[in-house]
């Protein structure tokens, strides 16, 4: 009888501590969820912005969206993601797509690549990897200025042989001691410059006619 | 039970009974995130954080839960703490979130924690319980900024990079390079860079502790002052 009582007795004191805490990270999670999207949209926004400065156009990127999802040839996408449109006086200036290196060395690599409306690259970020620190984390424009590369070229600029690392007679510098990272970054962000090539008449609705200016 | 010396407490925490280099717990983000003094820095202020947190709320609920249930109950209240701490952060430092990314929620299963709060915030009143958790995760957080420091020190050549990180744009250019041109020494960094460095902080700590033992005992040993020596040898005439 008396052990009974006592299960009683813990088993509530148990459910009450279980809603005590549920109600605290209810109220935090409550409490803290606007500010928290607001600072995943700084910082999604801050990495956009790094690939098309202010300077370059004039609409919220973040609301001009295009969904993909997996089904895109050439992304490599898990999941739905969005491509970002950039304009100026309602014309797109550039694309911002994202991609995937499901190549790299430890796992997937992330990736976002700014596409101007003349088919040239505006930049590429590496938005998440799990390379090895201080060998493959090149890519990570943190650590090493390498994704700067990219700037600028195009499907021609190299023509399509030279898009690999030195290594395998390629343009695009190798990190000493990892191939195999920058070769994905390398193969993946061709593969979405192709992608763009192939869907610009949807990317760019007039494609063209606004020739990006001043960014290499 | 309640009247504790901070001075033994602090004692405890930081030296004699060091949660990182002498309970040895909670060595997966010790090996973890200590590449770069940034993220040792982070994961210990969030460590330290949690730790106040529940020893508080254990040290207030002490009474009131019974021996049989107080583990899940103590897992509760540091899970809770954990969650909250980690929205927070979420919101108010996100860049800092980014980083230290599962490693924040994984100090719900950094065993300093509950050993605190079984070991001694069950036990004392909630002055000496947070105070221990302050200082308990001071000193987690002291070896995991050392250790923090040497490996990116030797790993990169470099001290305080992307400190900016945590301590907001000001901090950008604390970055020390130590050595220029420094070819990256990867086994620094990587995990069994680790392992190397917290065995030769250990055995460092061991050292000090042999030597003064070996100076208390000689102090101890020493004859007593005033003694007069005696002349024994020699002949006598």
């Amino acid at each position: 009888m008396l052990l009974r009582q006592s299960i009683t007795r813990n088993s509530w004191l148990l459910a009450v501590f279980a809603v005590c805490t549920t109600l605290l990270i209810a109220g935090t999670y409550l409490s803290t969820r606007e500010r928290i999207s607001e600072q995943k949209r700084i910082a999604e926004e801050k990495a956009l912005l790094e690939i098309v400065p202010r300077e370059r156009h004039d609409n919220s990127m973040l609301d001009d969206v295009i969904t993909v999802g997996p089904e895109a040839a050439g992304l490599d996408l898990t999941e739905s993601k969005r491509i970002y449109l950039a304009r100026k006086g309602g014309e797109v200036v550039a694309a911002i797509i994202p991609a995937r290196a499901p190549d790299g060395y430890t796992g997937d690599i992330d990736l976002i690549v700014g596409v101007n409306a003349d088919g040239s690259i505006a930049g590429v970020r590496a938005l998440s990897h799990k390379e090895t620190p201080g060998l493959g984390d090149k890519v990570d424009i943190k650590k090493s200025d390498w994704v700067l590369g990219f700037n600028g070229r195009s499907l021609h600029n190299p023509e399509l042989p030279g898009w690999a690392v030195k290594k395998d007679k390629g343009v695009f510098d190798q990190f000493t001691g990892a191939t195999i990272t920058p070769r994905a970054v390398v193969a993946a962000t061709l593969r979405a410059l192709q992608y763009a090539d192939a869907n610009s008449k949807i990317l760019f609705a007039r494609r063209g006619e606004t020739p990006p200016t001043g960014e290499q | 039970m309640s009247d504790v010396s901070y001075k033994e407490l602090s004692l405890n925490g930081l030296w004699k009974n060091n949660p990182a280099i002498v309970q040895l717990l909670g060595l997966c983000p010790l090996l973890a995130v200590t590449g770069s003094v940034v993220n040792a820095t982070g994961l210990a202020a969030a460590t330290t954080l949690v730790l106040v947190c529940s020893n508080t709320a254990v040290s207030l609920i002490r009474n009131i839960v019974s021996d049989a249930i107080r583990l899940p109950a103590f897992v509760m209240i540091i899970a809770a703490a954990v969650t909250c701490i980690e929205l927070l952060m979420q919101a108010f430092a996100y860049e800092l979130y980014e980083i230290l990314g599962i490693f924040l929620p994984l100090i719900t299963t950094n065993c300093v924690i509950l050993g605190r709060a079984d070991g001694f915030a069950s036990r004392h009143s909630l002055a000496p319980a947070a105070y221990d958790g302050l200082i308990m995760g001071t000193g987690f957080g002291l070896v995991l900024v050392l250790l923090g420091a040497l490996r990116e020190l030797l790993g990169t050549g470099a001290l305080f990079a992307n400190m900016d990180l945590l301590f907001g744009p000001a901090a950008a250019n604390w970055k020390i390079t130590v050595i220029n041109d420094y070819p990256n020494f990867l086994l620094a960094i990587l995990p069994p860079g680790a392992f190397i460095f917290t065995g030769l902080i250990i055995a460092l700590k061991n050292l000090v502790d042999a030597n003064i033992k070996k100076r208390q005992a000689a102090l101890r040993a020493r004859p007593v002052k005033g003694a007069k020596r005696v002349r024994v040898t020699g002949n006598i005439s």
